[in-house]
């Protein structure tokens, strides 16, 4: 099963190496990590997203929560929550392709950040799953370069 | 403010915490502190290696309770050190390990001496801290004694910067520390204590699994009180011995790989297990799906992370084992549901069974003539000492004759690297036990390969006038892998024949200590009595049966109860 962490971290030196060094210690895998510092400057947020069942996430929160810097962990996907990811994709761009190329970007709502004459830099944020559509999509007319932010998610606020 | 230097601030840190002994070994990221100490009253032991330091601190630690300070240069002097830090976080043993670093503009720069040590460190630390400015310096090693005692204790590791520890700081006053990430749960909650104490009314084979938890938290009274109270049989891992007395009717001795066919088969036959201050160590557990299949499971752990973490605990108790323990006593004391006379009496079947299983296979071994038995030699060091002694190991057979035949009666009197299995820890930790308590006899019980892994604090307990004892169990091999290759890999032993083998008398006295040695039985007491005898530090080298093995013995990946028997 799929699980989206946010771990709220004190924002010094070394804590990041801690978090990834437990993940690679104890054999638990991340498949995407994202980490920026919060309102509160020393306070970072770090979104994971991981794979495990229920005993494998059980420790994964534990083993962060017992980690000094560590605040505080929540793992999202246990309720109603919404993610983010963006891509910036380097498509190939020629005369007989330039047209598709913008027409699928604007099916997803993408944004073409960069051209030349051979290729567009394209901008695309939505969930992983809508970031996997369009580079499936566009991979047959030639990806160039590929960058992805890997995921970040937020709880839906209550709605009493 | 009055200013003082960095390194005055951290004496003076130290001696607020109490710390009355050091071990240490000088380098040149570490002068300035070394020169401090000089003028205060601590004791600084230099060892002969870093690994030395931080085994003689956690020693001292294990035996008092208290935080155990090292204090080790950059470079090799932090690496050294590793191994004794990663010893005592696998134990959960609190410790400050105060590193020299080179000064912080020279810091990335591959300079003399230097090394990443927090990062080398982080994941055999509790934690640990680059001091880069020194005004954290104060806090930062306050929160470090504060981290290293309270939870679950472990090792903290300082690294301090020359330049840094060379500033002048303020030194304000010590107020108590509160973290807002860290804060241990101490007290259980109550509902799952209830809880507990139904089921355990309701169980009519219960065990109690007692891990080092017991021991780290003073908890022994209180274990001691739940288990007489309710008649109920205890087991104890090699971290909890001491926890619950040795010699009780009510103890089955050590459970595990080389625990007691009575305690295995009790944990199995179970219906409800009790684990306290314990961790499900592949050790105890043996295969996993066998484990106390039939048993609801009560865990008591300080540490979340270690409950389900192995085993799937059906009553987790998140707390400190004495609160829990006390809180545990106090509901049976105060409920109207709980008459001791008719718990106690009703557990009585169950351990007449358990008492069939003693007299069935009892712990013991094969009298061969004159030969001398390593068993024999701790049995006798058990009546010799009236089993009042600090008995420290090193790693092998050696720990394990020592668990299983030395009849612990109190908590503190048992340093033995559990976690990790770390050749080499038993010399230093005796070293340092014996610092704590220079009254009490401190014997270290070692292999003759295991004892060269730091033979050399020879000379530091020399120095120091430590007269600790040393009883090696010689038998010219590596004995435990030994053992491994004569039953599983068809006698073939590789690597663990040691063809040559110094003559630990002559090397004892090349130290200035005593040697003596017994190749019969009949010389062992006259040994022991001499060694216990002499006020100085004393080498015993016990020639034993060469090829004796550990029994009873759980094969590794096999069942607790599919034991190898004597």
């Amino acid at each position: 099963m799929k699980h989206t962490i946010s771990v709220l971290l004190q924002n010094k030196p070394g804590v990041l190496s801690r978090v990834t060094g437990l993940f690679s210690g104890r054999g638990f895998n991340i498949e995407s990590l994202s980490v920026a510092e919060t309102l509160e400057p020393s306070i970072s947020c770090l979104t994971l997203v991981t794979r495990g069942d229920e005993a494998i996430i059980e420790q994964i929160t534990k083993q962060l929560h017992k980690l000094i810097d560590v605040i505080k962990v929540t793992d999202i996907s246990d309720s109603e929550y919404v993610e983010r990811e963006m891509v910036l994709i380097r498509v190939k761009a020629e005369a007989q392709t330039r047209a598709e190329v913008l027409r699928v970007i604007d099916i997803f709502r993408g944004k073409v950040v960069d051209v030349s004459p051979k290729s567009y830099a394209v901008e695309v944020t939505g969930s992983a799953s809508k970031v996997q559509a369009i580079i499936d999509i566009l991979r047959p007319i030639g990806i160039q370069e590929i960058v992805r932010t890997g995921t970040i998610a937020m709880a839906r606020a209550s709605k009493k | 403010m009055e200013k003082i230097s960095g390194s005055q601030a951290i004496i003076r840190c130290l001696q607020e915490e109490g710390i009355k002994t050091i071990f240490g070994f000088p380098g040149g990221a570490v002068i300035d502190l070394f020169d401090a100490l000089m003028d205060s009253d601590i004791t600084n032991v230099l060892v002969r290696h870093e690994q030395g330091a931080v085994h003689a601190a956690d020693g001292l630690a294990r035996v008092t309770g208290e935080v155990g300070v090292a204090l080790l240069t950059s470079g090799p002097g932090a690496t050294n050190g590793v191994t004794a830090i990663a010893t005592a976080y696998m134990d959960s043993i609190p410790l400050v390990i105060l590193t020299g670093q080179v000064p912080t503009p020279l810091i990335g720069n591959d300079a003399f001496q230097e090394v990443d040590i927090v990062g080398i460190t982080r994941p055999c630390t509790k934690h640990n801290y680059l001091v880069k400015d020194a005004k954290d310096l104060v806090a930062t090693l306050r929160e470090a004694f504060h981290i290293a005692r309270t939870g679950r204790p472990g090792p903290v590791l300082v690294d301090l910067p020359k330049d840094v520890v060379a500033k002048m700081v303020d030194f304000p006053e010590k107020k108590p520390i509160r973290m807002q990430n860290y804060q241990p749960t101490y007290e259980p909650h109550p509902g799952q204590i209830e809880k507990a104490c139904k089921n355990i009314l309701k169980a009519k084979n219960p065990v109690l699994y007692v891990g080092g938890g017991v021991i780290l938290s003073n908890a022994n009274e209180e274990l001691t009180e739940l288990a007489r109270k309710l008649n109920i049989p205890v087991t104890m891992t090699l971290m909890g011995l001491g926890g619950f007395p040795g010699s009780d009717p009510l103890s089955m001795g050590m459970l595990g790989m080389h625990g007691s066919y009575t305690a295995n088969m009790a944990v199995a036959n179970s219906d409800l297990l009790i684990a306290v201050g314990a961790r499900f160590d592949d050790r105890v557990t043996g295969r996993l799906d066998a484990f106390a299949p039939h048993a609801t499971i009560i865990h008591i752990d300080i540490d979340p992370t270690s409950i389900s973490k192995n085993v799937k605990v059906d009553i987790p108790i998140v707390a400190d084992c004495k609160h829990a323990l006390t809180a545990m006593n106090n509901w049976f004391n105060t409920s109207s549901d709980f008459n001791r006379d008719k718990v106690a009496a009703s557990h009585e079947p169950w351990l007449a069974t358990i008492g069939e299983w003693t007299k069935k296979h009892p712990m013991c071994y094969l009298d061969e003539g004159d030969i001398i038995k390593p068993q024999f030699v701790i049995e006798k060091l058990d009546e010799l000492t009236h089993g009042d002694a600090i008995i420290t190991t090193e790693v092998g057979q050696n720990q394990m004759w020592a668990a299983q035949f030395y009849k612990f009666n109190k908590p503190r009197q048992w340093a033995t690297s559990g976690g990790l299995g770390t050749m080499g820890y038993g010399l230093p930790a005796a070293i340092g036990a014996k610092m704590a308590f220079p009254e009490k006899t401190v014997i270290d019980v070692a292999g003759d390969g295991s004892i060269q892994m730091n033979i050399q604090e020879l000379a530091t307990a020399k120095q120091y006038k430590c007269p600790v004892k040393v009883a090696i169990l010689n038998n010219n091999y590596l004995g435990m892998v030994r053992q491994w290759q004569e039953l599983f890999y068809n006698k073939r032993y590789a690597g663990t024949v040691m063809e040559v083998t110094p003559d630990f008398v002559m090397l004892a006295q090349a130290y200035g200590a005593v040697g003596l040695r017994a190749t019969k039985k009949s010389e062992v007491e006259a040994v022991i009595k001499e060694a216990l005898a002499t006020d100085n530090t004393v080498i015993m080298d016990f020639v034993i049966a060469r090829e004796e093995c550990v029994f009873p013995m759980v094969p590794a990946g096999k069942a607790t109860t599919e034991m190898l028997l004597v």
